[in-house]
């Protein structure tokens, strides 16, 4: 299994990267907060620290720690419109439920 | 789910936080503010562009203007205009007087302080400063768009004592400004040229602004900058220099007897002379009043001249710290600039013979005190926990708590810069709980017997309530010397408990490195047990809630229902310790629920008609 990107996504880091002159990939991974225990990291990187897991998708490499990849393995990351708001979403099998305002999920 | 944009590495933020911190830099003749923003600090503006407030107040019946429109106001309105009140922060009457001499203003006592009696009252120094950080910190919130900050790093001089920083303390909660720290002001100018993270060593501030000059040889080791000796001249500035080349005008012209308009004209054209001479070799100042023209030249040789004096003044001012904090000139790793004078190209040469070493003047000298101010201020609410700044240390492990079922719930994760200080809220988990045991735990683990102990203390007095109805604020603060100390509040009633845990927590690097590896390799079985725990508090706490309401209320159910309400109930009991899959639990909560939902309704329907027995319809 993996983390992967979709089409509008991997566009989407490409040229957030390009912007950004440096960085490796993206990482994705969780931390425990919020208001329903777990909520999704998004960052760039610049250096891999010890544990990472690297995946390419869609020509983009994609970071996960170890810790997180049990919570998140199998997701697929999209960029999408909503309203007047955009972004990136996780499709997440391995989440069950998250809080009313969407910051924060459990599994 | 909510729509996630990227985050710089390490800056990602925590749900519902939005961490904004400025860095304020409080001049006794100009104020900045600065913030980071996409990991670079910068200065914040006004409507006009300007970066610079000049720290001037003017105090009318019905109106307090701050900044430029003060400043231009001074002279028509001397004693209501406050200039430079900076100076009179934690001082006596007295000591100005000394200090200072004859000054336009009416000082007075006013609840046993020393205040100014102007149009709009008696203001004492502290309400004259809140004005000025009033404004700044509205700059921040434009800049912002209703964003709240968090806090400041407010700049003091570092010759400032206990009374005069607890006053500019003061001062910003006056104003509403969350102070995350006090920093010296040379120890924010060498923060911004990043040396915190650099060689350790002396470093030497040079500080020159508009109305004082000031010196100090600061010490960085092991991360942590030492002030050793302050030295300086607080009527030397960039002031002086204009008037150097006022009198040079007075001379080339003749015009000896300036009205006070003239002067004006003169100081301003000197101003103009003495900056535009850091870039031309040879200026032309045309002087133009009473129906006469002048043309003087002034060559920067010339201005050299002029102003040698007053640099040589500061040269000693540099060699005194410099023996007062007993080491040699050739000991000064950096020389770091600051104020606006350092512009002069005379005094950047001299400075660097002084020390024999090229100063650092690539920032803004008038902003590298602001933009060092922020840099620390985004460190400090915790924006930047994967430090590249050395100037403070980081926490090697997650810091937490125990919660209910043996689950670590993590404070302040690893990697966060210290001091920090966080607070959670908890609540009780029974009805009537009068008392909680605090754990605090040391680890990356999601069990409490995976963790470290590091101390347990208890939190009394708690009133009785039902469960989950208290409020008790939970905080975790470690100062820079890594030592934690943890209190834990009851909010409705204020009682309090704490705790100190010493420094560094007594692990070597191989057991910390051991305990990351750990965290890791364990993740998935971490992670299933965390969520069977989980499950098992969410049954116990069903188990209790059902069988506290069944003791007051179950004449509501037959004794059908009722049996098998309890079997439920029992089973739930059974399962809970039995079960090794999360979701079993889970399913066995849920029939618990299906079956007691008859006994709820029943219940909502036996309070309702019981609040409303004996009321009329109209009144309900």
């Amino acid at each position: 299994m993996a983390v992967t990107l979709t089409d509008a996504a991997a566009n989407r880091v490409e040229s957030f990267l390009a912007n950004r002159g440096k960085g490796l990939g993206l990482r994705v991974g969780i931390k425990t907060t919020g208001c329903s225990g777990l909520a999704y990291v998004l960052e760039f990187v610049d250096d891999l620290s010890e544990g990472d897991e690297v995946f390419e998708s869609q020509g983009v490499k994609v970071i996960v720690d170890a810790k997180s990849l049990v919570y998140i393995d199998g997701t697929e990351l999209d960029y999408t419109k909503e309203g007047l708001n955009e972004g990136f979403k996780f499709i997440n099998p391995n989440q069950a439920d998250e809080c009313g305002c969407g910051e924060s999920f459990t599994v | 789910m909510a729509l996630l944009q990227i985050a710089e590495p390490g800056q990602s933020a925590a749900p519902h936080e939005h961490k904004l911190a400025i860095g304020i830099d409080l001049g006794t003749t100009n104020s900045l503010v600065a913030t980071v923003q996409s990991g670079e600090a910068r200065t914040l503006t006004d409507v006009s562009g300007a970066a610079m407030l000049p720290s001037v107040v003017r105090y009318q019946a019905d109106n307090v203007t701050v900044g430029e429109q003060a400043a231009q106001a001074a002279t028509q309105d001397p004693a209501n205009t406050l200039i430079s009140v900076k100076r009179f922060l934690g001082k006596t009457q007295t000591e100005i007087q000394q200090s200072y001499g004859q000054l336009p203003y009416d000082f007075c006592e006013h609840d046993g302080a020393l205040a100014i009696t102007t149009a709009a009252g008696n203001i004492s120094p502290i309400t004259a400063s809140s004005d000025i950080l009033k404004a700044l910190k509205q700059r921040a919130e434009e800049s912002f768009a209703g964003q709240d900050i968090l806090g400041a790093v407010i700049t003091v001089p570092a010759y400032f004592d206990d009374a005069q920083r607890q006053s500019t303390k003061d001062a910003a909660e006056l104003a509403g400004i969350n102070v995350l720290r006090l920093l010296n002001e040379p120890t924010a100018a060498a923060v911004a040229y990043g040396l915190d993270s650099g060689q350790e060593g002396i470093i030497a501030v040079y500080d020159l602004g508009g109305g004082t000059f000031d010196i100090s040889i600061l010490r960085l080791n092991q991360g942590v900058f030492e002030v050793l000796a302050t030295g300086g001249d607080s009527s030397l500035g960039g002031d002086d220099f204009d008037s150097l080349l006022v009198d040079h005008f007075k001379r080339k012209t003749g015009v000896m007897n300036l009205s006070p308009s003239v002067l004006r004209l003169f100081i301003n054209k000197a101003k103009a002379c003495k900056e535009a001479l850091s870039q031309y070799a040879k200026v032309n100042v045309g002087l133009e009043f009473d129906d006469e023209k002048y043309m003087v030249e002034v060559t920067r040789e010339k201005f050299d001249e002029l102003a040698m004096t007053l640099v040589k003044k500061t040269l000693r001012s540099c060699r005194r710290a410099v023996k007062d904090a007993g080491i040699e000139n050739d000991e000064v790793l950096q020389v770091v600039m600051v104020g606006g004078s350092t512009r002069m190209p005379i005094v950047r040469s001299q400075v660097a013979e002084f020390f024999n070493k090229e100063p650092l003047t690539s920032i803004d000298p008038d902003r590298v005190v602001a933009l060092g101010a922020a840099l620390q201020a985004d460190v400090l609410v915790g924006n930047k926990p994967d430090s590249d700044m050395l100037l403070l240390d980081v926490l090697p492990l997650s810091l937490g708590l125990e919660t209910m079922g043996g689950l670590v719930e993590k404070i302040i994760p690893r990697n966060t810069t210290i001091p920090v200080a966080r607070a959670q809220e908890f609540t009780t988990f029974k009805d009537g709980q009068t008392a909680m045991s605090l754990h605090v735990l040391q680890g990356e683990r999601e069990l409490v017997d995976d963790c470290r102990s590091l101390a347990k203390f208890s939190l009394k007095g708690i009133p009785a309530m039902a469960a989950g109805a208290a409020h008790i604020r939970v905080t975790f603060k470690v100062d820079a010397d890594g030592l934690l100390s943890v209190s834990a509040m009851e909010k409705s009633t204020g009682v309090q408990a704490d705790i100190q845990v010493k420094p560094s927590f007594g692990l070597s690097d191989d057991q910390v490195a051991n305990m990351l590896k750990e965290s890791m390799t364990n993740a998935k079985d971490d992670m299933q047990a965390r969520m069977l725990k989980e499950q098992q508090v969410e049954a116990l706490r069903v188990i209790e809630a059902l069988e506290a309401s069944l003791a007051t209320d179950s004449q509501l159910l037959d004794e059908a229902e009722l049996s098998n309400l309890k079997a439920e109930i029992a089973a739930l009991a059974v399962i809970r310790e039995s079960a090794v899959e999360p979701s079993d639990i889970k399913a066995a909560i849920e029939k618990v629920d299906n079956a007691s939902s008859v006994f709820a309704e029943r219940r909502m329907d036996a309070s309702i008609k019981k609040a409303l027995q004996g009321q009329s319809v109209d009144n309900v």
